[in-house]
C-alpha cells in the first residue's frame, strides 16, 4: 500500500480558503490528504501551530495566503514567509526535511493553482515518506 | 575473590566508583576507578558556530566552568588567528586567578581538611567540614565562607555570571571594568592574599607541626613516581592561564616542553571498556598499563605536578612557600601524593597574589578589550591549567567558523591512570589478610584518591563539600557487608 | 518534632546547580535549620537505600537537577518522585534537558563512536567502546547504560514545580526557599518558581528602539554599543523569548541572552517564540533577501533551543 501523508493546511480566510472552495466547486481534482484549517491571515499562524501540527502527526504542513501586497492586514503574509524560513531552518536542525513545510500564495480566484499546489506538495511529502521514518536515527528509548 | 567497592558518591547517586578486588588470601589483587557517565560534548558541539563554544563548554562542569570557558575562548582565538588586546587577557587571567583562589580553598577546607585537621582515622561523624570548623574555630569557618563568596563575586563582576561566565569571545572579552569595580576587586584580592597566608599558617601549624602527619605524607603508602606535567611561563614559573606545557620525568629531568597546540604529538588516550573516562599518557614513552616509573607514560597533572614541572612561582610569597616545601620534603620532584595538598595551598597563595597584581595593573581598566577577528577561521587549541589538571580544547572549523571536529582532554582525565594506581598502592599497603578493613583504613585509601581533588564534574562530578563514601565488601560466599561513613 | 525533609539530587548535569545552592552562602544555615536533609550527595552522606527506605511522600521538598541520560537517572527520578511530596525540576537540565539535550541532534552511537574511536588523541586500535559489563581477570565491572536520548525530568515523572535557569540564580533560589522555610503558600502546582512573569528584555538595562534588522551578526564580529539593545544591533539575543528572573545578566555583561530561563509565561516552545519575534523585525519583504538575512543566524536550533531542545516541540517531530 502506498503511504498516504497527512497534510495540514493553514489557509487564509480571504484568499486561499476561497481558492480551495473554488477548486472544490469547479471539481478540479485535488489530493484528499489535506486537512484545511481556516485562519484569518497567514500572519496568524504562530510557529507553535506548525510545530504542534507536526507533533500531532502531520507529515507535511502547508501555509497558503494572499499574494504579496494583497494581505488584508498589510504585513501578515510577509511575516509568515519569514517565519517559514526560520521554521525550516529549525526543522532541518532537528533532522526533519524542510520541504515538509511549504508556503504558497493563492488568491480566491486561483482554484486551479490551489489544486496544483496541493497535489504537488502531497506528492512531494509522499515521496519523503512518513515523518516518523525520518526520525529513525534517534529512535526513542523504549520506556 | 572478594570485592570492595568504594562509591565516592554511590553508584546510583553518582559519578565515580572505586572497585578493590581481593584475593582469597585477603590481599589486594587489583583496583579500578570507574567513571560511569558520558555526555558527549565532543559530538554535539559539531556544526555549531565556534564562538558559542565558550558558552556551551562551561556546562561540562559547574565546579570549574571558568576553566572550560577560558580554554574554549583561547581555542577560539586560535581558530580565528586573533590576539586579544593585553587588557582582555589580563581580565581573563584576573577572573581565573580569583576562581582558583576560591576553588583551591574549597577543596582544602571541605575535602582535604577533615583528614588532616580532624585526623585520618577520626570518627566518620567528625570527619567533615563541621569537624574542621570545630577544630579551627567558628571565626575561621566564617572566613572560609567569606573567601569563597569573594571569589564568586569577582567572577561575577568579570564574567557576568558566577556560575558559567559568559564574557569571553574570540578576540577578547565583552565587558571591561570600571574603576569602582576594580577597587572592589583589589579589596577582595587583598583579602584573598591574607586568606592564603592564613591557610598556609594553618597547614604549618596543624600538619607540619605534627610528625605523624609528616611521616604519613612521606611514607611509602602515598608515594608514586610518575611523570609530572604543568604549564610554565617564559621564565619557567607556574602559570594557570597561559604558557608552555612542561613535562619532567620521575627523576626531575625535563622530558619535553611543548606549545599546547602540539599536544597531539605528545599525548594520547588509552581506552578501557570499563570506564567512560579515557586514560591519557605520554606518547613518547607509551602506554605500558597501570605501572609507574620512567618506563611508563603515565603522568600526573595536579598542583604538585605543576610545582614539580616548574622552576618556581611567579609571586614572592608563593615562591617562599614553594622553596620551603621543596626543602622540607627533600628536594624535587616530590612524589608524595599527599603533598599535593600542600602544593594546593601554595597555589592558592599564588592565585591570590596574582589576582592582586592584576587588580592593581594600570592597564586593567583599559577599554581596549576586543580585537575583531579578520582572518579565515580554521583550527585552534586552547589550554589552561584547570585546578585539577591541564585542560585542552581543540576545535577544527570550516571557513565560516562552524565546528567540524572537537577534541577535549579534561583536567581530571589526565590523572585517571595515576589516581587508579595511587589507590591500588594504598590499598595494597594497607589491606592484608588478618587486617580488619575498618572505616578509618578505608578512609586512608580514599585519601590517596582525594589528594587529586578528582572533579568528575569534568567527566561527571565530585562537588565541594563532604565526600560521602559507601564501601561494599562482597565476600567469596556472596555475602555483602556495607560500611558507611561520611 | 521532626523537621520536614529536604532532598537535593543531580542527574546528568554539570554540578553548577548544586554550586548555585551553595552560593546562597550563610543562608544555607537557615535552610539547615528548617529542614532535615534526606539526600544531598555533594554535601551529606545519605544513600539511595536511605531514600528507598522512606515512606512515599515523606520528603517534603526535592530539588532535582540534571537531565535524564542514563538508566540510573531514570531510576532515581522515579524513586524521588515516589518519596517526595513536592518534586521540583531545578535548573534548565531538569526543566527542559538543558545543554546535554543538544546531544539529541545526534544518535547515542554517534556520540560513542566520536569519543572513543574518532578523536585524534584516542589510541584505541581495538575499537573498544565502554559498555555496561566488562569481564576483568578479577571479576566483572559494570557501568550504567546510556539511554538513546536525553530527556527532561518531566518527561519521565510528574513534576510539581520548575525553577528555571542554568543555573538558577542564588537570590532567586533563596527567595523560593525562604517562602517555604517561613511556611508561606506556594502557587498552584505546575507553576514556575524563582522567576518573573515577563521576558528577559523587561529586566535588561539596554535601550530598545524600534527594531528593523537587515543583517544579523555573530558575537565576535562586532563590538556592540554598550547601551543599546543587542538585538537591535543584529546580535541574536533570546531576551524576547526568555522568562525574566536572572536580571538579564548576560546582556548586561555584553553577551546576548541564550535563553537559560526558558520560555516566558504562556509559551510552550521557546524557539517558536523566538522565531515569531525575529520574523517581526526582519526588515525585508523580498523572499530572496529574507532568506539571505535569515541565513545570517548561525545554528538556529542550537540558538533558539539551546537549553530546551530535548523537550521542545521540534523534539516532538522526532520522537
Ligand atoms: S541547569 Fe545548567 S548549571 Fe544546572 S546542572 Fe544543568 S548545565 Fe549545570
Ligand atoms: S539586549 Fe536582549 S535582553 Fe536586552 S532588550 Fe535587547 S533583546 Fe532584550
Ligand atoms: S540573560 Fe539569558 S542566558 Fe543569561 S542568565 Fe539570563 S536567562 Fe540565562
Ligand atoms: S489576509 Fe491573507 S495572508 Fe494576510
Amino acid at each position: 500500500m502506498t503511504f498516504e501523508p497527512r497534510i495540514v493546511g493553514f489557509l487564509c480566510n480571504w484568499c486561499s480558503y476561497s481558492g480551495a472552495d473554488l477548486a472544490g466547486v469547479s471539481r478540479i481534482p485535488s489530493a484528499p490528504n489535506l486537512r484545511a484549517i481556516r485562519v484569518m491571515c497567514t500572519g496568524r499562524v504562530d510557529p507553535t501551530f506548525v510545530l504542534r501540527a507536526f507533533e500531532l502527526g502531520a507529515d507535511g504542513v502547508l501555509i497558503s495566503g494572499c499574494h504579496p501586497g494583497d494581505c488584508h492586514y498589510a504585513e501578515g503574509n510577509y511575516k509568515a514567509m519569514r517565519r517559514v524560513a526560520l521554521l525550516q531552518a529549525v526543522l532541518k536542525g532537528a533532522g526533519v526535511d524542510p520541504a515538509r513545510l511549504r508556503i504558497e500564495w493563492v488568491s480566491a480566484s486561483e482554484g486551479e493553482k490551489f489544486a496544483r499546489v496541493v497535489n504537488e506538495f502531497t506528492a512531494r511529502v509522499r515521496a519523503l515518506g512518513p515523518l516518523k521514518a525520518a526520525a529513525e536515527p534517534v529512535a526513542a528509548a523504549a520506556d | 575473590m572478594k570485592t570492595i567497592a568504594i562509591d565516592p558518591i554511590t553508584r546510583l547517586e553518582g559519578h565515580g566508583k572505586i572497585d578493590i578486588f581481593l584475593t582469597d588470601d585477603g590481599d589486594v589483587a587489583e583496583t579500578y576507578l570507574q567513571i560511569p557517565e558520558l555526555r558527549g560534548f565532543e559530538k554535539f558541539c559539531e556544526g555549531r558556530p565556534v564562538e558559542e563554544l565558550p558558552r556551551i563548554m562551561t556546562r561540562i562542569c559547574g565546579v570549574c566552568p571558568e576553566a572550560h570557558h577560558l580554554a574554549s575562548a583561547k581555542a577560539c582565538d586560535a581558530v580565528f588567528h586573533v590576539e586579544p588586546p593585553p587588557a582582555a587577557k589580563k581580565l581573563r587571567e584576573l577572573l581565573y586567578s580569583a576562581f582558583f583562589a576560591g576553588d583551591h580553598a574549597t577543596h582544602f577546607y571541605a575535602l582535604a581538611g577533615p583528614d588532616f585537621v580532624v585526623g585520618p582515622t577520626a570518627p566518620a561523624a567528625e570527619r567533615n567540614i563541621l569537624g574542621v570548623v570545630a577544630k579551627v574555630g567558628l571565626a575561621a569557618g566564617k572566613r572560609v565562607i567569606q573567601h569563597r563568596a569573594g571569589a564568586q563575586e569577582v567572577v561575577k563582576i568579570l564574567g557576568g555570571k558566577a556560575v558559567h561566565p559568559v564574557t569571553s569571545v574570540p578576540g577578547g572579552v565583552t565587558k571591561g571594568i570600571t574603576e569602582t569595580e576594580r577597587a572592589r576587586i583589589e579589596q577582595l584580592a587583598r583579602e584573598f592574599v591574607a586568606f592564603g597566608e592564613f591557610t598556609l599558617g594553618l597547614f604549618d601549624q596543624i600538619v607540619l607541626g605534627n610528625q605523624a602527619y609528616l611521616d604519613l605524607i612521606l611514607g611509602d603508602v602515598y608515594t608514586q613516581r610518575v611523570y609530572s606535567m604543568g604549564t610554565v611561563d617564559p621564565q619557567g614559573r607556574v602559570n594557570f592561564y597561559d604558557g608552555a606545557v612542561r613535562v619532567v620525568d620521575p627523576a626531575g629531568k625535563a622530558l619535553v616542553t611543548f606549545a599546547p597546540r602540539d599536544y597531539l604529538e605528545h599525548l594520547a588516550e588509552h581506552v578501557e571498556p570499563w570506564s567512560y573516562l579515557k586514560f591519557p599518557y605520554l606518547k613518547q614513552i607509551g602506554w605500558k598499563g597501570f605501572v609507574d616509573g620512567p618506563e611508563s607514560g603515565i603522568y600526573q597533572a595536579t598542583p604538585l605536578s605543576r610545582l614539580n614541572a616548574a622552576d618556581g612561582m611567579a609571586t614572592p610569597k608563593a615562591q617562599a612557600a614553594y622553596e620551603r616545601m621543596v626543602r622540607t620534603l627533600g628536594g624535587k620532584p616530590v612524589h608524595a601524593t599527599l603533598a599535593t595538598h600542600w602544593a594546593r595551598v601554595i597555589e592558592l597563595l599564588y592565585a591570590a597574589e596574582r589576582a592582586l597584581e592584576l587588580a592593581t595593573d594600570p592597564e586593567i581598566t583599559s577599554p581596549e578589550i576586543r580585537t575583531v577577528p579578520s582572518a579565515t577561521p580554521d583550527e585552534g587549541v586552547g589550554c589552561v591549567e584547570a585546578p585539577r589538571g591541564t585542560l585542552y580544547h581543540h576545535y577544527v572549523t570550516d571557513e565560516k567558523g562552524f565546528v567540524r571536529r572537537v577534541n577535549l582532554i579534561v583536567g581530571t582525565t589526565n590523572n585517571h591512570a595515576a589516581i587508579t594506581m595511587s589507590i591500588r598502592r594504598a590499598a595494597q599497603r594497607l589491606i592484608h589478610r588478618g587486617v580488619e578493613v575498618t572505616d578509618g583504613l578505608l578512609n586512608m585509601i580514599e585519601m590517596a584518591f582525594r589528594a587529586y581533588d578528582p572533579c568528575f564534574g569534568c567527566a561527571t562530578h565530585s562537588l565541594p563539600g563532604q565526600l560521602p563514601l559507601e564501601v561494599v565488601i562482597h565476600d567469596a560466599a556472596g555475602g555483602v557487608r556495607v560500611l558507611r561513613r561520611g | 518534632m521532626s523537621k520536614p525533609k529536604l532532598a537535593i539530587y543531580w542527574a546528568a548535569g554539570c554540578g553548577g546547580c548544586d554550586i548555585a545552592i551553595l552560593d546562597i552562602e550563610a543562608r544555607i544555615l537557615d535552610v539547615a535549620a528548617a529542614f532535615d536533609l534526606a539526600l544531598w550527595p555533594c554535601a551529606a552522606d545519605f544513600k539511595r537505600k536511605d531514600v528507598a527506605a522512606l515512606p512515599d511522600g515523606d520528603i517534603a521538598l526535592c530539588l532535582f537537577n540534571g537531565a535524564i541520560r542514563t538508566a540510573e537517572n531514570v531510576e532515581m527520578a522515579r524513586l524521588l518522585r515516589a518519596r517526595s511530596a513536592t518534586l521540583v525540576a531545578f535548573g534548565a537540565c531538569a526543566a527542559a534537558g538543558g545543554i546535554p539535550g543538544l546531544a539529541n541532534q545526534f544518535g547515542r552511537d554517534e556520540l560513542l563512536a566520536r569519543v572513543y574511536r574518532e578523536t585524534p588523541s584516542t589510541d584505541n586500535p581495538a575499537g573498544t567502546v565502554p559498555g555496561p559489563r566488562t569481564a576483568v581477570p578479577e571479576g566483572t565491572l559494570e557501568l550504567p547504560a546510556l539511554e538513546e536520548r536525553v530527556r527532561a525530568l518531566g518527561d519521565v515523572v510528574a513534576v510539581d514545580y520548575t525553577i528555571p535557569g542554568c543555573p538558577p540564580q542564588p537570590a532567586r533560589i533563596w527567595a523560593v526557599l525562604e517562602t517555604i522555610v517561613r511556611g508561606g503558600p506556594l502557587p498552584p502546582k505546575g507553576s514556575v518558581l524563582g522567576a518573573g512573569e515577563k521576558t528577559c528584555c523587561e529586566e535588561c538595562p539596554r535601550r530598545r528602539e524600534e527594531k528593523r534588522i537587515r543583517r544579523f551578526v555573530r558575537p565576535h564580529e562586532i563590538v556592540p554599543d554598550p547601551e543599546r539593545c543587542l538585538l537591535d544591533q543584529g546580535l541574536v539575543c533570546l531576551g524576547p523569548a526568555t522568562r525574566s528572573g536572572c536580571g538579564a545578566l548576560c546582556p548586561a555583561a555584553g553577551a546576548p541572552c541564550r535563553g537559560c530561563y526558558g520560555p516566558p509565561p504562556g509559551t510552550r516552545d521557546q524557539g517558536a517564540k523566538m522565531i515569531s519575534a525575529l520574523a517581526s523585525i526582519v526588515d525585508s519583504q523580498d523572499p530572496a533577501e529574507v532568506e539571505a538575512i535569515l541565513a545570517g543566524i548561525a545554528d538556529p536550533v542550537g540558538t533558539f533551543h539551546r537549553f530546551g531542545f530535548a523537550s521542545s516541540l521540534v523534539r516532538g517531530v522526532r520522537p
